[in-house]
């Protein structure tokens, strides 16, 4: 079955009118829609990561149901674990057999990338249509070096700061300062008070590798050169873990051991006052009667700059992969692009609070980003130019080195003083080069 | 019909057997046909996986990309790496710490049910709890008791008792990680081996202990030469099957610590999959898995020829 520009069109006009607040506020160009020629009796399987709110799924499954309504495609979506994605992927990659589409994270379609369908025709026609891609969209979606899109980046998570104001006021502060030196005055305040902050430095898929990208960028160290060398043993690198000794002093107890929920559980309950995190702990706080008044002293602001021109922080991304097995790729891309349709995308980001930010410029006027002013921060996430394995290119060896966990236990290992900064870093170049050896 | 005539008209008529009866009259052919399903059920869920695991311990194949013959390239590696020879160290030590743990612990339990006392079998079943509950579970229950912040341990140590100060931080350091998981892991086996040795202790004839009795042997001698000795085939079987759970065990430390803080608890088996599956070198994880077979088959040797293959138990008297 064909999704004519026609039938575009009507599904289009009719969705507007369910939501059409939010389909005011989205400005789209009058790009006409192309025409994938759906394949005859096709059906669609596509996994992605469990939702981090209810509306999440509910939106989404919704959006493909009107999929099947105007094309006659079924779509079946199944919710799996975050850790559970990437192996699901890499078994689907491996045996060339099971969904037809998979939203993985962040670097997945260049693991993949010789498995996959080109999706630059659906690309194209979302850049053009909703006012361009953002720089992180681009950055991932983009196989390295080409205009060639391999997959279609449908958000990503920041993880600036997230604090206590009255904690940071009663240490002697208005805000966050933006320099390595101001930041370390501000957490040993806030240790002096016994209101400590704290980042994951366990093997934590989202904070550990956060914290320790922000602080190797926010330095000028990085892993990868841009060249596509291991850059990691370097002078900067050192200079940022020298810091880290200081700044770990001033943490509560038990980051080493920390996974992706410790830090929300110990701010939670008063005993954290500065962390980084997604807004999901804010909205927790926010829902909880019992935690209310910490969501109302809640701040956020982008970790500080240091030595880089803007804040270091690179957003967990989802993106779309269409894999060649698939029988129906027309239809799958078809689904893509439906999706990410302004009448179905913007109730979707609505849905999700802030914790997805959008990948197309149009979408920053989504309601969502007014709906409170403490979330509104996370709506430039995809700006940054920072990424896993900034400032190379991104290949199976960035995505094995932030899987590896490299520069987190790099960081963790000077924390502990196990490891002298010199020490860490040629271990982890050690780590690193072992994944780089045969990748370009 | 006459009685007599009625076998010698039946074996007359009786028909040739067919070709497929005289095939079937084949020893051979009936040895290979009987072997055949276990065969063919052997290959294809032991042999091939152990296969394939041994072949790509040789490549560098990567998820998503086939990989090419590299010969002993990711084992040269690894001999190199201080990540693994620290995982090789913590299994060995890990599964030596445990197993003495588990079967002091479970020895000494299995002895006290084996004496007679009130609601027995409910104490029988309550000591298995900990074996039936899903490995997951209990590792979650211990993460959450190994919490730097939310330990119940602390809480008990700081604000009931008030001897501590300040919390535990159980998992935040290498030594306090690795005896952390050694007692999650002694608690999770401990019903195991109680159980299957009070199932040992209970072949054990009375008459024995009466006899020993009369001679007047002290509690520690019929110990010593009764229930030991008697208890010693069971002890082996027990111990290994006990040793390759251990020194293979990957849920409790994957769900605890994920290898961390810095590496310092992983075991082969959680360091093969971190390396195999997350970190996509599933020729280097291989190589790993494949590193933990000569271990493997040391220990079970060990324990079967020193522990099993007694003279005594063929009765030619103890050795």
């Amino acid at each position: 079955m064909n999704v004519t520009r026609r039938q575009a069109a009507v599904l289009g006009a009719g969705t507007l009118l369910a939501t059409e607040a939010g389909a005011q506020a989205i400005q789209a160009a009058n790009v006409p829609t192309p025409n994938w020629r759906i394949e005859n009796g096709a059906t669609l399987r596509m996994l992605r990561p469990v939702r981090f709110v209810q509306p999440d799924e509910e939106v989404f499954r919704a959006n493909c149901a009107r999929f099947t309504a105007a094309t006659g495609v079924q779509v079946r979506v199944d919710f799996v674990g975050w850790e559970d994605i990437n192996q699901q992927t890499a078994v689907t990659g491996n045996t060339g057999a099971g969904p037809d589409l998979i939203i993985g994270f962040g670097d997945a379609p260049h693991v993949y990338a010789d498995k996959l369908v080109e999706v630059t025709d659906v690309a194209a026609y979302l850049g053009a249509k909703y006012g361009g891609w953002k720089r992180l969209a681009e950055r991932y979606g983009k196989r390295h070096g080409t205009n060639n899109w391999i997959g279609i980046p449908f958000g990503a998570s920041g993880g600036p700061l997230v604090w206590r104001k009255s904690a940071v006021n009663e240490a002697g502060f208005q805000t966050i300062p933006d320099d390595h030196a101001g930041y370390l005055r501000l957490c040993q305040a806030l240790k002096r008070i016994n209101k400590p902050p704290g980042f994951a430095l366990g093997n934590a898929v989202g904070d550990g590798n956060g914290f320790a990208n922000w602080l190797i960028w926010s330095f000028g160290g990085k892993l990868v050169n841009d060249d596509g060398s291991v850059g990691i043993n370097s002078r900067e690198t050192v200079a940022a873990l020298n810091y880290l000794k200081e700044l770990y002093a001033t943490f509560v107890p038990g980051t080493i051991a920390w996974g992706d929920i410790s830090n929300n559980r110990a701010y939670a309950s008063n005993e954290l006052f500065l962390t980084s995190n997604g807004v999901s702990l804010y909205f927790s706080l926010k829902n909880d009667p019992a935690t209310a008044a910490i969501a109302a002293d809640t701040e956020h602001t982008l970790l500080p700059k240091g030595l880089a021109s803007t804040s270091p922080m690179a957003g967990l991304t989802l993106n779309g992969m269409v894999f060649r097995h698939s029988r129906f790729p027309n239809a799958a891309k078809a689904l893509l692009a439906f999706l990410m349709e302004a009448e179905q995308y913007d109730p979707w980001l609505q849905a999700n609070l802030g914790y997805w930010a959008q990948p197309l410029n149009a979408y920053g006027n989504s309601a969502v980003w007014r709906s409170d002013p403490k979330v509104s921060i996370f709506r430039d996430t995809m700006d940054t130019a920072f990424y896993n394995g900034y400032s190379g290119p991104i290949t199976e060896g960035t995505a094995a080195a932030n899987a590896d966990y490299v520069m987190v236990q790099m960081c963790a290992s000077v924390a502990s003083g196990q490891a002298t900064p010199e020490a860490a870093a040629r271990e982890a170049e050690r780590r690193a080069a072992r994944f780089f050896r045969r990748r370009g | 019909m006459d009685a007599t005539t009625a076998p010698l008209h039946w074996s007359k008529t009786r028909p040739p057997p067919t070709l497929l009866a005289r095939i079937f009259d084949n020893k051979a052919v009936l040895i290979i046909a009987c072997l055949l399903p276990a065969v063919g059920l052997l290959s294809v869920f032991l042999t091939y996986p152990l296969g394939l695991g041994i072949y790509l311990a040789f490549t560098d194949t990567t998820i998503g990309r086939r990989g090419a013959f590299v010969g002993f390239e990711n084992f040269e590696y690894l001999l190199t790496d201080p990540i693994f020879w620290n995982a090789v160290f913590f299994s060995v030590f890990y599964t030596s710490i445990a197993t003495i743990g588990k079967f002091g612990l479970g020895l000494w339990l299995a002895l006290l049910l084996n004496q007679h006392m009130p609601f027995k079998s409910i104490i029988r079943a309550i000591i298995l709890l900990p074996w039936i509950v899903p490995t997951v579970l209990s590792a979650i229950a211990f993460w959450w008791m190994f919490d730097p912040q939310f330990s119940i341990i602390s809480y008990v140590f700081v604000d009931v008792l008030g001897w501590r100060e300040t919390n535990i931080n159980f998992l935040g350091s290498e030594w306090p990680a690795r005896f952390s998981l050694i007692g999650a892991n002694i608690w999770r086996g401990i019903p195991f081996v109680a159980i299957s040795l009070l199932a040992g202790l209970q072949t054990i004839s009375p008459s024995l202990y009466e006899a020993a009795l009369l001679d007047g042997a002290s509690p520690w001698q019929r110990f010593r030469f009764i229930t030991f000795p008697m208890l010693l085939p069971i002890l082996a079987i027990v111990m290994t099957f006990s040793i390759i759970f251990t020194f293979t065990d990957f849920q409790l430390v994957y769900a605890i610590t994920r290898g961390g803080p810095v590496n310092s608890t992983h075991l082969l088996a959680t360091l093969a999959f971190q390396r195999g599956i997350p970190g996509g070198e599933l020729g280097e994880g291989a190589a790993i898995a494949v590193s933990m077979i000569p271990f493997l088959v040391f220990a079970t040797l060990f324990s079967y020829y020193a522990l099993a293959r007694r003279k005594w138990q063929q009765g030619e008297g103890n050795d």
